[in-house]
């Protein structure tokens, strides 16, 4: 008997430490390394580098130009993303999936291509503005070049991110408080501000936070906006003293990526605080509240939203087109101008631009392909495992992706500086870093949707194929796996989104030879080529609605919300 | 086909007993019937026997062999046991036939012997020419006949059944019913059957365990829990027996004695060496009562009349106990009326051990 007792822990034994493994590879291990940087450089405790690193102005100045922007453009995510929020969900507005299509659409677009199309749209050399001869005189500054520039594209960026926890909130609003409230003899504007925007605080305050991490962790707008007017926040310093100084100024880089973490921490810190302060737990669940109705003012509202979707989608990606399909920089688009040459150019002609396409394409496929195989065994021990420690898991997991992507990029340049011990591989320098830091970042898209996938699968499925004489591996491979299928590609999909045009990791740790197509965007950009850049963004833009569309077709068999972009 | 037997098997989550301290012995081939109403463990007793929940303290064994115990615990996978879970389980991404297959298919079966086995199993449930039908496509009665089949084409040594009927209509219930009746007169398989339906568990089994508050309240056959039930639960859950203070008078004789009950003296049926005490309990039911007799009796006001169809539900209070509501069927034609007095007579019932007493 005690032979089979032993038999019958082994598979999970084997699962559990595989887990195991591969969360110490990828979550822990680079942020304690980063952490051992910043308490004891080179191998002894000591305070020199963060006593440097508080000593030099530049980390003062974009310490301050960070809390700047990150405030500013989380303001103006949380403004509009809450108020698109509450128009698409309580009102009877119409065509309302197409409105959640269009604007959750920044979203999936790559920080710096939005910064490109939006340059693109305004600047002096704007194909869009000489269509109607408008457009400033050649050597005019961008207005976008500026502080309120970077803020206004923030919350461009990230207004989606706040609507989509916002309307969740929302659509979990039992109808009662609301009919009680109308009953009581309020009008709607009183509904809204006594009632809903109270009962709203918590998915607003989440969401607040989480549009803050973003703003203070990106990399792309502040690139491509601030560093033309030499505003520099704090990932971009880290990259221009990367950049300059190579891996001698590594130590003082940790410090300031750290420093990027404490702010992001911090934020998320405030609104744990300020949720505590109230309880805001709405008690019963309901039906949703019958929708507004807006009357005479629909037409208005209908005109309002559809202009500011031309205005935040429309028109940028309008603007990118066109500069993609004009000669050069200056050049007015016209019957004659017109040209494919630049798509030509991307393709086929230039060598790191080809390459970049060819890297960032396997690089995304790699990272969507593990983590879709990864997430549905870490799934399994987080959602219907017994122990309690597994729980930690979750967490651990989503700190590579919950702290800004230039942390995690300089913990794995500091874990793979040297040769790996033992086996003396060398990561540094080659197309391998990115994919670990691809890995480590990404995993946690794939796992938050398998594991809502777990809580929607009766558990009796697996026990079934249990009795039924079925070990643990067996049951992964044909009874869990096949059912969480849609769910982990899914996730895939979105990895493979993302990580097709990353910048703010691949700008930090690329080297010639692995070049992505976010790094190739950057240097045409910041060269002058923004035709060349155009391509590429439009390109990649392409890629991402057709994958959009085809991860659609998934969507019948997926657990709600876990497609962004659906209504 | 192999025995079952619990052995002081409890199973504490957190800080409360789940299962408290149960012992179970269930014969080959027998049919046993674990009853209960919701929340007196009787599932997680299931469960522990399928090895999902591990024993706090206490050993299962199936056949000669120790599956939970203080060793540790053998996996599901390894027990031979199988399960027709309440909801079915069956997997949405395989045919019913594939179903059915599975667990041949994991058990490496030649593909030929497997097939027929499927082909077998569906006749069996009278299912022929379904095999490549989805699970989604098929009625509930059906999906229940794949359950069964599924569990049966591995030939399990015991088969376990989690409340299988709660999910079906009224009629549909009748006739399975009937189907697990003959699958278990046919094949001979031990069942171990977990239900809160008690006419299901009386229907079906030889012997029904019935639980309280993760105890073992009594094990009995149908009958016997029905006319003499162990204590005041067991009593007043089986058919809504009506319990009554009495006082015992002559100790037993013939297997009867001497009771009081509200005044009145009857003779009640009683358990072998019963002497005269005081504050115990007698279950007597509705067909034990007479309404309005000439003779003995006691007196009390109708409460309420709740007419059900063919009979009516009373309420009724007696005027020398008027803190007590008793509970009972009349059948048609009803003659009692709320706000009425009326006279009762018990004629038989049964005296409940006291507690502690062994049987």
């Amino acid at each position: 008997m005690s032979t089979r007792i032993r038999e019958s822990r082994g598979q999970e034994m084997a699962l559990t430490t595989a887990v195991a493994i591969v969360i110490v590879l990828l979550s822990l291990l680079p942020m304690l390394r980063l952490i051992k940087e910043i308490v004891a450089p080179g191998g002894t405790l000591s305070t020199v580098a963060i006593k440097a690193g508080l000593a030099s102005p530049a980390t003062w100045v974009a310490t301050w130009h960070t809390l700047v922007v990150g405030i500013g453009g989380t303001l103006l995510a949380v403004l509009s993303g809450t108020l698109v929020a509450v128009l698409i969900t309580l009102t009877d507005i119409r065509g309302r999936s197409a409105l959640v299509l269009c604007y959750v659409m920044p979203l999936m677009i790559a920080p710096q291509v939005t910064a490109l199309a939006w340059l693109q749209l305004f600047g002096p050399a704007s194909p869009f503005l000489k269509l109607f001869g408008a457009a400033p005189p050649l050597g005019t500054k961008n207005p976008l070049y500026s502080t309120s520039g970077i803020i206004l594209l923030l919350g461009v960026q990230y207004g989606p991110l706040v609507f989509l926890l916002v309307r969740a909130g929302l659509r979990k609003l039992p109808r009662e408080l609301v009919e009680a409230s109308r009953a009581g003899g309020a009008g709607w504007f009183t509904v809204l501000v006594t009632i809903v925007l109270p009962l709203m605080t918590p998915s607003i305050m989440a969401a607040a936070a989480l549009a803050f991490v973003s703003c203070v962790g990106n990399f792309g707008i502040p690139a491509f906006l601030g560093i033309p007017a030499n505003y520099l926040v704090l990932p971009t310093l880290i990259y221009q003293r990367l950049a300059g100084g190579g891996p001698a100024v590594l130590g003082e880089t940790a410090f300031l990526s750290v420093l990027i973490g404490v702010i992001a921490m911090a934020g998320i810190l405030a609104q744990e605080v300020m949720s505590r302060r109230r309880d805001y737990r709405i008690s019963s669940t309901s039906l949703a509240a019958e929708p507004y109705e807006l009357g005479r003012w629909r037409p208005a509202v209908h005109a309002g939203m559809w202009l500011l979707i031309v205005v935040v989608l429309v028109l940028p990606l309008f603007g990118l087109v066109l500069t993609s399909l004009v000669p050069g920089y200056g050049i007015a688009l016209t019957a004659k101008t017109v040209t494919l040459d630049n798509y030509r150019f991307v393709l086929f002609e230039h060598d790191a631009a080809s390459r970049a396409f060819f890297n960032s394409f396997w690089l995304s496929i790699a990272a969507a392909f593990f983590a879709v195989l990864v997430a549905v065994p870490i799934g399994y021990l987080i959602a219907w495992g017994k122990q309690r420690w597994v729980r930690l898991l979750n967490l651990s997991v989503e700190l590579p992706y919950a702290l800004p992507g230039v942390v995690l990029a300089i913990a794995s340049l500091l874990l793979f500086l040297r040769p790996i011990p033992l086996t003396g591989i060398q990561l540094y320098n080659t197309v391998w870093i990115i994919l670990y830091a691809y890995l480590a970042r990404f995993l946690v898209l794939a796992l938050r949707p398998t594991i809502s996938g777990y809580h929607q699968i009766d558990r009796a499925l697996e026990e079934a194929a249990q009795v039924a004489g079925a070990g643990l591996f067996t049951r992964m491979r044909t009874i869990i796996f096949p059912l969480l299928a849609p769910a982990a590609i899914a996730g895939g999909l979105l990895i493979f989104m993302t990580a097709l045009s990353e910048l703010t990791v691949s700008a930090l740790l690329w080297s010639s030879g692995s070049e992505t197509i976010g790094v190739v965007m950057f240097s045409f950009e910041q060269g002058g080529d923004s035709n060349y850049a155009a391509a590429m963004s439009v390109i990649t833009v392409a890629v991402t609605f057709v994958l959009m569309l085809v991860t659609n077709l998934l969507a019948p068999y997926l657990p709600s919300g876990v497609l962004p972009w659906r209504d | 086909m192999a025995r079952l037997s619990l052995d002081n098997v409890t199973k504490s989550f957190a800080n409360f007993d789940a299962v408290n301290d149960v012992s179970i012995d269930v014969g080959d081939g027998e049919f046993l019937a674990v009853l209960g109403p919701s929340g007196c463990g009787k599932t997680t007793l299931l469960r522990l026997v399928a090895g999902f929940e591990k024993v706090t303290s206490g050993e299962i064994r199936i056949g000669s062999e120790v599956v939970s115990g203080r060793g540790g615990s053998v996996a599901p996978e390894k027990r031979r046991v199988g399960i027709v879970f309440q909801n079915y389980a069956l997997w949405p991404h395989m045919t019913v036939a594939e179903n059915i297959g599975y667990s041949l298919k994991v058990a490496k079966l030649n593909k030929a012997v497997a097939r027929q086995k499927v082909e077998d199993a569906l006749a069996l449930v009278n299912l022929q020419g379904l095999g490549d039908r989805r699970p989604a496509n098929l009625s509930g009665g059906q999906r229940q006949r794949v359950a069964l089949a599924r569990c049966l084409v591995a030939a399990p040594s015991l088969v376990l059944f989690d409340e299988p009927l709660a999910n079906l209509d009224v009629h549909l219930r009748a006739s399975m019913e009937d189907e697990f009746a003959s699958f278990h007169k046919r094949t001979g398989t031990t069942i171990v059957y977990i239900t809160h339906d008690q006419a299901e568990a009386m229907a079906l089994a030889d012997r029904i365990a019935v639980m309280d508050g993760g105890r073992l309240a009594q094990l009995a056959t149908p009958r016997e829990l029905y006319h003499e039930p162990a204590n005041e639960m067991v009593a007043s859950f089986i058919s809504q027996g009506i319990l009554l203070p009495a006082d015992v008078l002559s100790a037993e004789q013939a297997g009867q004695c001497k009771v009081r009950v509200l005044g009145a003296e009857l003779v009640v049926r009683c358990r072998p060496g019963e002497r005269p005490r005081t504050g115990a309990k007698i279950c007597c039911r509705s067909a034990d009562l007479d309404v309005s007799p000439d003779g003995p009796g006691f007196d009390g006001l109708v409460k309420r009349v709740i007419y059900q169809g063919g009979s009516a539900r009373i309420e009724f209070t007696p005027s020398t106990s008027p803190d007590l509501t008793l509970h009972f069927e009349q059948p048609d034609p009803v003659v009692l009326e709320s706000g009425a007095q009326a006279r009762l007579r018990i004629r038989s019932g049964w005296l409940i051990p006291a507690a502690g007493a062994v049987a």
